[in-house]
């Protein structure tokens, strides 16, 4: 039987030399871009961070003592100021304090939207007509495992919303962080980096909302906020973990159904609605149930609602945390 | 791959064919990157000393001392490449002590980790110094690395290195023979990878940094793949191709002879 080899490569199939030393360039080329941008990340990496306590702002007048206050040990200024996740202005600790320098605050407005009857665009200064500030000294705990104590201050969000009259339809409040790019060089981070999807997102359930802890904080030791702190105009809500206290809020809307929060947009195995601390149920990838104070060495066991179980727990009622985390 | 690639000692014979400036540069040399090599951790330490890191110091000392460790290796896995791309045999010199670098570093993290992360978040029921804190410390660790993949890579990277740390003597080297030694020695690719994957399974959103690790990591083994085949070899600069070009025939061990006689002083 006569077995047919085909022919050695015929000629027409040889790689001219000139292309194939221009693959090689291109290889190379291609080689060397992913080496310069890899190394551009490195390096700008490597630099120190000079992470710089904010300077002190105006003091706040008329600011009342609060029962809800803790009497632990206060963190610092330098460290509530220096030691912040803020992703609009970068995702390390020290970034929002060097990029937040010149966010620009004022004016500010928020705009009331959704199931209420005063929707509008409001100046701050009208949102804090007539309000009582309070000190409000909150344990704070990140979804980090790492906590601080801070003087907010502050006043009640159930107070706010009352004055926006929502309707019976409005289940949910959703609260939107401004969107600068041109203000914030985090956000220009893309997605397929890691990056979030601007604006930031945050919601409280109704009841959740009106709970006395619940505050709209303005201030921090007794001055206004400063940038890296979410100025001017923050959620706090002490008993979920850190991300659920929105900064910078430009925008509250009175909802019918449970608005999406930008961390669980992100990751929902991972961040879910609640968000409430919960020492039981672990992130998927470390332990909840201790955590580091800042300042301290080792680590103290996690509270369940971070301590706050008195105010917040009846809320929770027969509802199952484990999945609704 | 690394074929000859091994920093073992020359003998009497052969050192005395080496002139004396060669030496004595290649010597001052790694003393230098030694010493380079120490800055990292005497910064951190100076700086955690002084306040300078950020509000959460256990936690910067645990991530630089992670991050060194994959710059380490990312140095220890460009010799080869270096070595083959630029015909400088020289660079083969210092691989054993980046590599250890890299292992110093690793150790330190893990020590940080374990220390920093596991110790301060026991209970010490019976005070701090007890067997039951070493108990406890053991299934703190133990618990952690199985429950939490990403601790669990970080930890299965760092076991990788310890064989390698283990066999870097010349000693060994001569023990388990050239191919064994050099077999057991591509571990540090795994190293590589899972330490890569260990630090992008860490960070919470920005994965940016790891991108770039695995970038580096990425082209350092691809080179190896491609080199294999033969791709860049036509392309060495000539004069230098002697060593280069054809590594298999290289006896075992006379690497480091070969080194230190191309160890002619160069322009950085």
């Amino acid at each position: 039987m006569l077995i047919k080899r085909p022919a050695d490569i015929r000629s027409s199939e040889i790689t001219d030399k000139k292309l194939y030393l221009n693959r090689r360039d291109f290889v190379r080329t291609a080689a060397g871009t992913a080496v310069a941008a890899a190394t551009g990340v490195l390096g700008a990496e490597a630099f120190l961070r000079a992470a710089e306590p904010a300077v002190h702002g105006r003091k706040l007048a008329n600011v009342q003592k609060s029962p809800f206050s803790t009497t632990e040990k206060l963190n610092t200024w330098e460290e509530i100021t220096t030691y912040n996740n803020y992703y609009e202005f970068g995702t390390d600790k020290e970034s929002p304090s060097m990029l937040s320098r010149n966010f620009k605050t004022e004016p500010w407005t928020v705009a009331v939207d959704g199931e209420c009857n005063k929707k509008a665009v409001y100046h701050l200064e009208d949102v804090l007509k007539g309000q009582v500030l309070e000190d409000r000294i909150y344990r704070h705990r990140c979804v980090e495992a790492w906590s601080m104590v801070i003087p907010w201050v502050g006043f009640p969000l159930a107070n706010f919303i009352k004055r926006c009259e929502p309707t019976s339809n409005a289940k949910f409040v959703e609260f939107t962080t401004m969107y600068d790019p041109a203000q914030m060089p985090g956000t220009r981070l893309p997605p397929a980096f890691g990056g979030l999807h601007w604006p930031y997102v945050e919601g409280l359930r109704m009841d959740e909302a009106m709970n006395p802890l619940a505050i709209l904080g303005v201030g921090l030791y007794g001055e206004v906020l400063p940038n890296q702190d979410g100025a001017p105009f923050r959620l706090v809500v002490p008993w979920k973990y850190g991300f659920k206290s929105i900064k910078s809020i430009v925008k509250i809307r009175f909802v019918e159904k449970q608005p999406l929060n930008t961390w669980q947009d992100q990751a929902a195995n991972e961040y879910g609605f609640y968000s409430n601390v919960n020492p039981d149920v672990n992130h998927p990838r470390w332990s909840q149930a201790t955590e580091r104070r800042i300042g301290e060495f080792f680590k103290r066991k996690t509270l369940m609602f971070n301590g706050y179980g008195a105010q917040v727990a009846s809320m929770y009622a027969g509802m199952d945390l484990k999945k609704n985390y | 791959m690394a074929r000859g690639a091994v920093a073992a000692r020359p003998s009497e014979s052969e050192w005395r064919s080496v002139p004396r400036k060669v030496i004595r540069g290649g010597r001052l040399l790694k003393a230098a990157i030694f010493l380079a090599s120490l800055i990292p951790a005497a910064w951190l330490l100076w700086a955690a000393l002084t306040g300078h890191l950020s509000a959460n110091p256990l936690s910067d000392v645990t991530n630089e001392t992670g991050i060194w460790t994959l710059r380490f290796l990312c140095i220890t896995l460009s010799v080869t490449p270096l070595r083959r791309l630029t015909g400088w045999n020289g660079v083969i010199r210092f691989r054993r002590m980046i590599g250890l670098f890299a292992f110093f570093y690793g150790t330190l993290h893990l020590l940080t980790y374990v220390i920093l992360d596991r110790f301060a978040g026991l209970d010490f029921p019976n005070g701090i110094v007890a067997w039951r804190t070493v108990r406890d410390l053991t299934i703190s660790v133990g618990k952690d690395v199985y429950e939490r993949p990403f601790i669990t890579l970080g930890f299965a990277a760092f076991m990788s290195m310890v064989p390698l740390a283990a066999t870097s003597t010349a000693g060994m080297l001569r023990r388990l023979g050239g191919r064994n030694w050099q077999l057991l020695h591509r571990l540090v690719y795994v190293t590589a990878i899972a330490g890569v994957i260990h630090y992008w399974w860490g960070v919470k959103a920005d994965v940016q940094r790891p991108l770039a690790y695995a970038v580096v990591v990425g082209l350092l083994l691809a080179f190896r793949m491609v080199w294999a085949r033969g791709y860049f070899r036509a392309a060495a600069p000539k004069g230098r191709r002697v060593a280069a070009s054809n590594p298999d025939r290289q006896p075992w061990g006379s690497g480091a002879v070969e080194a230190v006689k191309n160890a002619e002083p160069r322009e950085p």
